[in-house]
C-alpha cells in the first residue's frame, strides 16, 4: 500500500466546464439505472484533466455529482494511484522502474530525471516538469520506459531521454512510442515471424 | 516453430491498420452472426474442444468457465467483463491486441458474452493504457455502425452492448473480484469467495471475467474448430500463445508461438539470445513476476507450457518472460519485485498488507549484505506465513518470488552476507 493525503493547500472550490457537464452524463449512461457510482474513476480522472490535479473540493463535486457519500469518493481517490493528490508539472514523467525496466536501464533514466528536474515530487520552477517513480507500466519488451501525460515514450537510453526532456520543455515536437527504429512490440533489426504479411 | 497461417494476431505489430476493413481483411467478422445462430452450447463446446486455459494467469479452462454461467436468466441481466488490466510485471501482450487487434477482441466479446447469456459487456482498461483505450474505443464506434454490435448484432439476432471503461493505476484490479468491485465504483478490494462471479458478480448479477488474450482467440477457434486449436502444442496445454520476452537479450519482443515451445528456442530464435550468449544466462522468470525464477540449467531443456513449467515449481503465468544475464544482482531484481507487491498491496488482509512490506525490507538489506543468514530461514518463514492466507492470490504472487530465490540461490546470498556489507558487487 501507499500512503496518499490530500494536498495542503486546496483551492476554494471546484466545477466542470459545461462541456465536461455533458461529457460525464455520456459516462453515466453507460452503467445501469442506479449504478452511476461506477462511473467515479472517469469524472474524477476528468475532473483532474481539468485542474492538472485532484483537489478535495473536485472529490466532493464528483461525489454529490453521483449522489455518493463523499467519503466513498475520497476512498476512491486516494486508493487508485493515478489521481494526482497534489500539483504536478505539465509534462509529468511517471518512470517505471520495476524489474523488467530495471534490469535494461531504468535507475540511468532515474538519474537524468534528478539532474533534469530534481527529486520526485519536486515541480521545475518554469512548471514544466516534474517526475515520480512508478510501478510496471505495462511495455516491457520496449524498456526502459516512461510515460509522459498521455503517452508512453520507449526503448529510452540516457541519452535520448534527457534530449526527450529538453524538447518536451521548451515545446519541441517529439515523437511517441520507441525512440529507436522500432514501431512496436517486434524485435528490432528484423522481424522472425509474419514477414510476408507487411 | 508454428507457420504464419497458424498466428492467430496477424497484426501483433501493428504494421497494417487496425481498423475495421483491414480487421475484415484479416478474417475478424467474418460470419460471425452465423456462428451465433449455431447456438450457446455449439459455442461453448468448440472452446472446451480447444482445451483453451486462461490466458490471464492462472490457466482456468476457459470454456468451462463459460459454462459457469446459468443457463437460464433469473430475472438478472448476465454480464461478461473484460480484464484489460494487464499489469504484471513483464507482460505487454493484452496492450498489442487492444491497439492493434481490437476487432479480434470486440468479435470474442460477442461470441463469448452470448455463449453466457449476457447481453451488456464492459472493457476495463488500466488506466495507464490510455492510447489503447482510444484504440478500442474507436473500434467500438466502428463496430457499432457497421452493425456488428447494438441490436441484432452483426445479423446474428443478438442484442449486444459493449462498454469500454478504465482504472486508475492499481495492480490489484487485475484481481477478477477487486475488477468488479472498482467497476462498481469502489476500492478495488478483492470479494471473498464463494459466492462466485458467476453467480454473484457485478451488480450482484451473474459476471464472467475473462483476460483479453483469451477472448479474443475465441472467434478463430469457432471459425476454424476447436481441434484445429487443440492440435496445436500438447495435451492440456494446447494453442497458440502470446510471448513477452523482456530483460537482458539482444532483441526484446513479443511473439505468437506454440504453446510448449522449449524455452531456449524461444529466446534464441525471436530475441536475438541472450546478451552475451545462452552461456551468460542467470536466471529467467518464466510468467511474468509472479512466479518462482528458474536457474539456468532449468532453463536449458524447460518448455513454455502451464504443466512443464508447473513441475520445475515455477508457472507460466502470463507468458512474459523477464531474462536476466551474469551480471544481474539477483538479489537486487527481487527485491525490486518484492516493492511491486508492496506497493500494490490493497492493505485489506494483514499478512499482504504488512508481509509484503517486510519482504521487501528484509530483502533490501541482504542485497546489501547487511543481514544475518539466519534470517534466510526466517524469510522463508514469513513467506509460507503470507501463501494461502489471504484472500486473493496477491499474497502468494508476493511470495513465490522470493521463494525461488531462496531455493536456488541460498549459497549465494549466504556468500553475500557472510562478507557483510560493502561487498554486494564481488558476490558477483
Amino acid at each position: 500500500m501507499s500512503v496518499r493525503r490530500l494536498h495542503a493547500d486546496q483551492p476554494s472550490s471546484f466545477a466542470f466546464t459545461d462541456e465536461n457537464v455533458s461529457w460525464a452524463s455520456g459516462q453515466i449512461a453507460k452503467f445501469p439505472e442506479g449504478r452511476q457510482a461506477s462511473a467515479i474513476i472517469p469524472l474524477l480522472w476528468q475532473a483532474q484533466k481539468q485542474e492538472g490535479w485532484l483537489s478535495e473540493p473536485a472529490i466532493r463535486y464528483v461525489a454529490d455529482m453521483l449522489a455518493m457519500p463523499h467519503i466513498r469518493a475520497m476512498e476512491v481517490a486516494t486508493f487508485y494511484t493515478m489521481f494526482n493528490l497534489s500539483p504536478v508539472g505539465e509534462h509529468f514523467v511517471q518512470l517505471c522502474g520495476t524489474t523488467p525496466c530495471w534490469l535494461r536501464g531504468a535507475d540511468d533514466l532515474k538519474s537524468v530525471c534528478r539532474k533534469v528536474i530534481g527529486e520526485q515530487g519536486d515541480i521545475t520552477d518554469d512548471g514544466k516538469l516534474s517526475w515520480l517513480e512508478v510501478e510496471c507500466l505495462g511495455a516491457c519488451v520496449n524498456a526502459p520506459m516512461v510515460q509522459i501525460n498521455d503517452d508512453f515514450y520507449e526503448d529510452l537510453t540516457a541519452e535520448n531521454f534527457e534530449q526527450l526532456l529538453d524538447d518536451l520543455r521548451s515545446g519541441k515536437p517529439v515523437a511517441t512510442g520507441p525512440q529507436n527504429s522500432r514501431h512496436g512490440s517486434e524485435p528490432e533489426g528484423g522481424l522472425t515471424v509474419l514477414k510476408g504479411d507487411k | 516453430m508454428l507457420r504464419d497461417e497458424d498466428r492467430i494476431f496477424k497484426n501483433i505489430y501493428g504494421l497494417q491498420g487496425a481498423d475495421l476493413t483491414a480487421a475484415k481483411a484479416r478474417g475478424d467478422w467474418d460470419g460471425t452472426g452465423e456462428l451465433i445462430k449455431k447456438g450457446r452450447d455449439w459455442v461453448i463446446d468448440e472452446v472446451k474442444a480447444s482445451g483453451l486455459r486462461g490466458r490471464g494467469g492462472a490457466g482456468f479452462p476457459t470454456g468451462l468457465k463459460w459454462s459457469f454461467m446459468p443457463k437460464e436468466n433469473d430475472g438478472r441481466p448476465h454480464y461478461l467483463v473484460i480484464n484489460a488490466d494487464e499489469s504484471e510485471p513483464g507482460t505487454c501482450k493484452d496492450r498489442d491486441i487492444l491497439r492493434h487487434e481490437p476487432h479480434k477482441l470486440l468479435e470474442g466479446c460477442l461470441l463469448a458474452g452470448f455463449a453466457m447469456g449476457a447481453h451488456a459487456c464492459y472493457i476495463y482498461v488500466r488506466g495507464e493504457f490510455i492510447r489503447e483505450r482510444e484504440a478500442v474505443q474507436r473500434a467500438v464506434d466502428e463496430a457499432y455502425a457497421a452493425g456488428l454490435l447494438g441490436k441484432n448484432a452483426a445479423g446474428s439476432g443478438w442484442d449486444y452492448d459493449i462498454y469500454v471503461h478504465h482504472g486508475a493505476g492499481a495492480y490489484i484490479c487485475g484481481e477478477e473480484t477487486a475488477l468488479i468491485e472498482s467497476l462498481e465504483g469502489k476500492k478495488g478490494q478483492p470479494r471473498l469467495k464463494p459466492p462466485f462471479p458467476a453467480n454473484m458478480g457485478l451488480y450482484g448479477c451473474p459476471t464472467t471475467v475473462n483476460n483479453v488474450e483469451s477472448i479474443a482467440v475465441a472467434p478463430t477457434i469457432c471459425r476454424r474448430g476447436g481441434g484445429w486449436f487443440s492440435g496445436l502444442g500438447r495435451d492440456g496445454n494446447t494453442g497458440t500463445k502470446l510471448f513477452c520476452i523482456s530483460g537482458h537479450v539482444n532483441n526484446p519482443c513479443n511473439v505468437e508461438e506454440e504453446m510448449g515451445i522449449p524455452l531456449k528456442e524461444l529466446i534464441e530464435k525471436h530475441a536475438g539470445g541472450v546478451r552475451g550468449g545462452w552461456d551468460n544466462l542467470l536466471a529467467v522468470i518464466p510468467g511474468g513476476s509472479s512466479v518462482p525464477l528458474l536457474p539456468k540449467e532449468i532453463c536449458d531443456t524447460v518448455l513454455m507450457d502451464f504443466d512443464s513449467l508447473k513441475e520445475v515449481q515455477s508457472g507460466l503465468g502470463t507468458a512474459a518472460v523477464i531474462v536476466m544475464d551474469k551480471s544481474t544482482d539477483i538479489i537486487k531484481a527481487i527485491a525490486r519485485i518484492s516493492h511491486f507487491y508492496k506497493h500494490e498491496s490493497c492493505g485489506q488482509c494483514t499478512p499482504c498488507r504488512e508481509g509484503t512490506g517486510w519482504m521487501w525490507r528484509v530483502l533490501e538489506r541482504m542485497a546489501a549484505g547487511e543481514a544475518q543468514v539466519k534470517e534466510i530461514d526466517m524469510l522463508l518463514q514469513v513467506t509460507k506465513q503470507i501463501e494461502g492466507h489471504t484472500i486473493c492470490a496477491l499474497g502468494d504472487a508476493a511470495a513465490w518470488p522470493v521463494q525461488g530465490l531462496i531455493r536456488h540461490f541460498r549459497p549465494l546470498i549466504e556468500e553475500r552476507l557472510t562478507r557483510g556489507p560493502g561487498h554486494q558487487e564481488a558476490a558477483e
